[in-house]
């Protein structure tokens, strides 16, 4: 039997407001419990929430920029039920008309075809706080910091059809989110999570089969980990003749299961109905035109600039753009190179240095080679003054702490050889002390040339051009 | 001194015939006299209201004076008050000491005005006789049997007495209107959005709005000045100047035309409250203003769209009650479920069970369409039926209630008639309208209210209606027996 998967996601990235979408309270991260927590957000007798606008105004770039339809009047609405850790006994959302939808993301499969993935709406709403169960003896504890934190939900169309697609998509929708400074995407931090609607059906069957919601996925990797698990045991659950209960299911990633939380018939009735304290959210075009014209160069746009521009190949200018600070990383090294092609460049970047930072668990802003530096490094290769091997010693040099590429290259003397003069003597020298080889080249042993490249690069400390030793070994020996 | 008016006392205030200390003790003393019987206050708080009082005659001194510098007010118990218990007429609030105050307690604070305690309620202010607070009953100052109508009737009672010089209120189908017309008083009810409602704790959040209670529509004016005005922490607060009521009350009388919704007058009303309301209308039309017949269609819906409306706002609105952060919370409870039931089954009274359980079930799936959304049509409906009738005629007038005050426990186990009580005042709600009801003659020695209803933002014309009204007629002077 042929299984189809279809997966939607529902995406939470938390919005890099300085205050809380309905209070003045700060959303600054990791502060101690209940210490940014003001009246609003506790939800004391007479308060009422004043909306923020940059709220507003974030979500509306995450609709322009994913072509999203914005709407000109959207509503904010009660979702209510009882939680310790939800204030005022309602959340603060958007239901029937959401501030954005209708729009689409175009993610680039590991085939390197693209797909459109629709997206049916994002809309505003305002977190809940957080609910401490251990360190109190028989007790709960709640801390309030994150209540009122403002969130747009972003809920795809069930067009993903495999968990690697999934994953594909959430990067996208990160690297997005990012580009548009609209969220830091600290996942550690929960500023970016994923709940994933997963079924399956018979390849051909036109209905959907029923689907399970998984919570709270807040790595790429469990996203994708989870969707394969999930679909694998949907599968199992049919193949032996049972069927799928419509349920919210957790993943546990230690055990890399996933398990029911809460059936349907348990489902909370949640009453929505349009908050009253608010006034509906009316957008004029004139702000939608002000706020489309201060869109930052988007993902999409970037790649096709850095193949045009910088004659990338479609893979690098994926890779490099996959983030903003990467892209941002690499273009202040072009400007700042001289001779050094942006191919080159873009080499290191992925290379060395992707792998360093990989090393030290590092973010690309915190690379401990700035982009002059990198700049000045893959200029010397280019004029010949490093050999790639040297180059790497440099860059090592100058992560672990030292100054600059041409301070390293002068304190260890690693400057290339590349004076024939100096090069010709190294070769007669090695010539003259192995006459046995060279006797063999002379008969036609050709592969001989290896052992006297050697001989002239242990000789010269590895500092020679290999290329000018190279061609300079030829000349002498077909004298 | 309490035979005075807020203006009066006000000019005595700053002529220095009376200091703001002399005021408030002698209104503190005619509470320990009276207020045993009445049970007006839940709390009074005597030593800030003589501090204020010592403040405001130090600016008095210092000629910095506003017309409420000085003047012992009280606030109804639903408008949070700084370090000060706020309950809400609720057991659930019996231990909750508010840590910030309203924003109309702070701006009457702010023009000078000295608080002598918090008045008596409705709890939650759901209710039309204030016999729903947890703080018990008050008795009507005309008729110690009676009810002083509600939800503010803590505040109507108080100011009917005289042991306040006035007091504030809120009016979510009625509750400044309905208790000013039992108790003998005038209530005002401004449109919805003029005054803020930050700090006041939400009953029907779409249909909230502060107001006062005083003696006299000049009186009621000059303390809604001090309130009234757009809010930062208000969204729904309107944000156009407030105009100087004073001086438009004041202006010269102009022809003004009156609708009188004839659907009012039918058989639901009292007979001599009727004849009351005809020889009021008689006033006007002797000050020059002609009097025309109105028909508001839908108006006979406004009392089950306001019982759909209301209790969905509210059962969301008091989800907060939970025992988790503030107010009452149960003892000895095994699992959360049993936290919440408890806590909100021991905290809240029968009514507001009752207006909960309503709410939640209009708002449930399968419900929500039939009765909320159903509700907000007619609501329209009512609205556009208030916006026809303005388009020809500038006030609308009419009885504030069906009958004068009813008799302690009267209505209690029938909350259908007690609801009927509101049916003449929760149209302006809906519309989100201005409202007064002023005195306008007796009924069974009891007073009677006549309502005059304003378009939207148009309260200066209310209020010179009134004013005028009151120039020509004594019932907003008289004064029940033992008070004078």
């Amino acid at each position: 039997m042929v299984w189809e998967v279809v997966i939607g996601l529902e995406i939470h990235t938390q919005l890099a407001t300085e205050s809380k979408i309905f209070s003045g309270a700060s959303t600054r991260y990791g502060a101690p419990p209940n210490s940014q927590a003001c009246l609003v957000d506790l939800g004391y007798p007479g308060v009422l929430p004043v909306l923020n606008e940059k709220a507003v105004e974030m979500a509306i770039k995450f609709g322009l920029a994913t072509g999203c339809e914005i709407a000109q009047r959207s509503v904010f609405a009660r979702k209510n039920y009882f939680y310790p850790d939800l204030p005022k006994g309602y959340q603060i959302s958007q239901y029937e008309l959401p501030i954005v939808h209708g729009g689409h993301l175009d993610i680039v499969l590991e085939s390197g075809d693209v797909k459109t993935i629709g997206i049916t709406r994002a809309h505003l709403e305002e977190d809940a706080g957080k609910s401490l169960h251990e360190d109190f003896d028989n007790q709960s504890g709640i801390d309030l910091n994150r209540a009122g934190t403002p969130l747009l939900e972003i809920v795809s169309e069930p067009d993903l059809r495999s968990a690697a697609e999934a994953g594909v998509y959430m990067r996208k929708v990160h690297s997005l989110v990012r580009y548009l400074g609209i969220s830091d995407g600290n996942m550690q931090e929960g500023s970016f999570r994923c709940d994933a609607n997963v079924s399956v059906r018979q390849k051909g069957e036109p209905k959907l089969g029923t689907r399970t919601e998984l919570k709270n996925l807040n790595s790429f990797r469990f996203v994708e980990k989870a969707i394969e698990i999930e679909i694998e045991r949907q599968i199992d659950v049919i193949e032996d003749g049972g069927k799928i209960v419509q349920e919210t299911r957790l993943y546990d990633s230690d055990k890399n299961e996933t398990r029911s939380m809460r059936g349907k018939e348990e489902a909370n009735d949640y009453r929505y109905f349009p908050d009253p304290d608010l006034l509906p959210v009316v957008v004029s075009d004139k702000a939608i035109e002000k706020l489309r014209s201060d869109l930052p160069e988007l993902p999409d746009a970037k790649r096709s600039r850095f193949e045009s521009d910088f004659g990338l190949s479609s893979y690098d200018a994926g890779v490099l753009t996959a983030q903003l600070d990467t892209a941002n990383y690499f273009e202040a090294t072009v400007a700042a190179a001289g001779d050094a092609p942006p191919k080159l460049i873009a080499n290191w970047v992925q290379g060395e240095l992707a792998a360093a930072l990989n090393q030290d668990n590092l973010d690309i802003t915190d690379a401990k080679i700035p982009a002059a530096e990198l700049a000045l490094l893959t200029d010397r290769i280019q004029d010949g003054t490093l050999s790639g091997k040297l180059a790497k010693e440099v860059f090592e040099a100058i992560w672990d702490g030292e100054d600059s590429v041409d301070a390293v290259i002068e304190a260890r003397g690693l400057k290339q050889i590349s004076d024939s003069g100096a090069i010709e003597k190294l070769v007669s020298d090695v010539l003259e002390q192995n006459p046995e080889q060279v006797q063999q080249f002379k008969d036609g042993n050709e592969k001989v040339i290896g052992f006297f490249v050697g001989r002239v690069m242990q000789a010269s400390q590895g500092k020679a051009n290999p290329k000018q030793v190279n061609q300079i070994l030829r000349e002498k020996l077909n004298e | 001194m309490h035979d005075k008016t807020l203006a009066q006392l006000s000019d005595d205030l700053a002529a220095r015939r009376v200091s703001s200390v002399e005021l408030t003790e002698h209104y503190l003393q005619r509470i320990d006299q009276h207020d045993k019987e009445l049970n007006s206050f839940i709390t009074i708080t005597r030593e800030s209201a003589l501090e204020q009082a010592a403040a405001a005659d130090k600016r008095i001194k210092a000629g910095e004076t506003s017309p409420l510098t000085g003047i012992p007010i009280a606030h109804k118990d639903i408008f949070c008050t700084d370090n000060v218990k706020t309950t809400c007429g609720s057991k659930m609030l019996d231990n909750f000491v508010s840590p910030y105050d309203a924003t109309v307690v702070a701006r009457l604070a702010e023009a000078g005005a000295v608080m002598l305690g918090k008045t008596n309620m409705d709890e939650f202010a759901m209710g039309s006789s204030n016999e729903t607070s947890y703080y018990g009953v008050v008795r009507n100052p005309w008729d110690k049997e009676k009810v002083p109508g509600g939800s503010s009737g803590g505040s109507a009672a108080a100011v009917a007495a005289r042991i306040a010089c006035a007091a504030t209120g809120t009016d979510t189908g009625g509750s400044i209107r309905q208790p000013a017309a039992l108790s003998g008083i005038t209530g005002f009810k401004p449109t919805y959005g003029r005054v803020s409602r930050y700090g006041m704790i939400a009953f029907a959040s779409s249909l909230d709005q502060a107001g006062t209670l005083t003696q006299t529509a000049e009186d009621g004016a000059i303390l809604l000045q001090a309130m009234a005005g757009d809010d930062e922490r208000d969204s729904t607060a309107l944000p156009d100047p407030v105009p100087d009521y004073g001086a438009a009350m004041r202006s010269p009388w102009e022809k003004i035309s009156i609708g009188v919704p004839e659907n009012f007058f039918d058989d639901g009303l009292d007979d001599a409250s009727a004849v009351a309301i005809r020889e009021g209308l008689a006033i006007f039309e002797k000050l020059g203003a002609t009097i025309k017949d109105v028909r508001l269609e839908h108006i006979h819906l406004s009392v089950p769209v306001y019982y759909v409306v209301a209790p969905a706002e509210a059962s969301s609105n008091l989800a907060r009650f939970d025992g988790v952060r503030f107010g009452h919370r149960a003892e000895d409870v095994d699992d959360l479920t049993e936290f919440y039931m408890r806590t909100r089954g021991e905290g809240f009274g029968s009514e507001v069970k009752r207006r909960i359980l309503t709410g939640t079930y209009v708002l449930s799936a399968g419900y929500f369409d039939a009765y909320y959304l159903q509700a907000q049509k007619v609501r329209q409906l009512i609205s556009d039926d208030f916006e026809r009738a303005f388009s020809d005629v500038d006030v609308l007038v009419g009885p504030t209630t069906p009958t004068p005050a009813f008799g302690i426990g009267q209505k209690m186990d029938d909350p259908i008639q007690m609801y009927l009580n509101d049916i003449y005042t929760i149209g302006a709600n809906l519309a989100g309208l201005p409202g007064v009801s002023i005195p306008c003659g007796f009924s069974g020695g009891l007073p009677v209210g006549m309502q005059l209803v304003g378009k939207q933002l148009n309260e200066a014309e209310l209020f010179k209606a009134a004013y005028y009204f009151q120039q020509e007629t004594d019932w907003h002077e008289q004064v029940p027996a033992g008070y004078e």
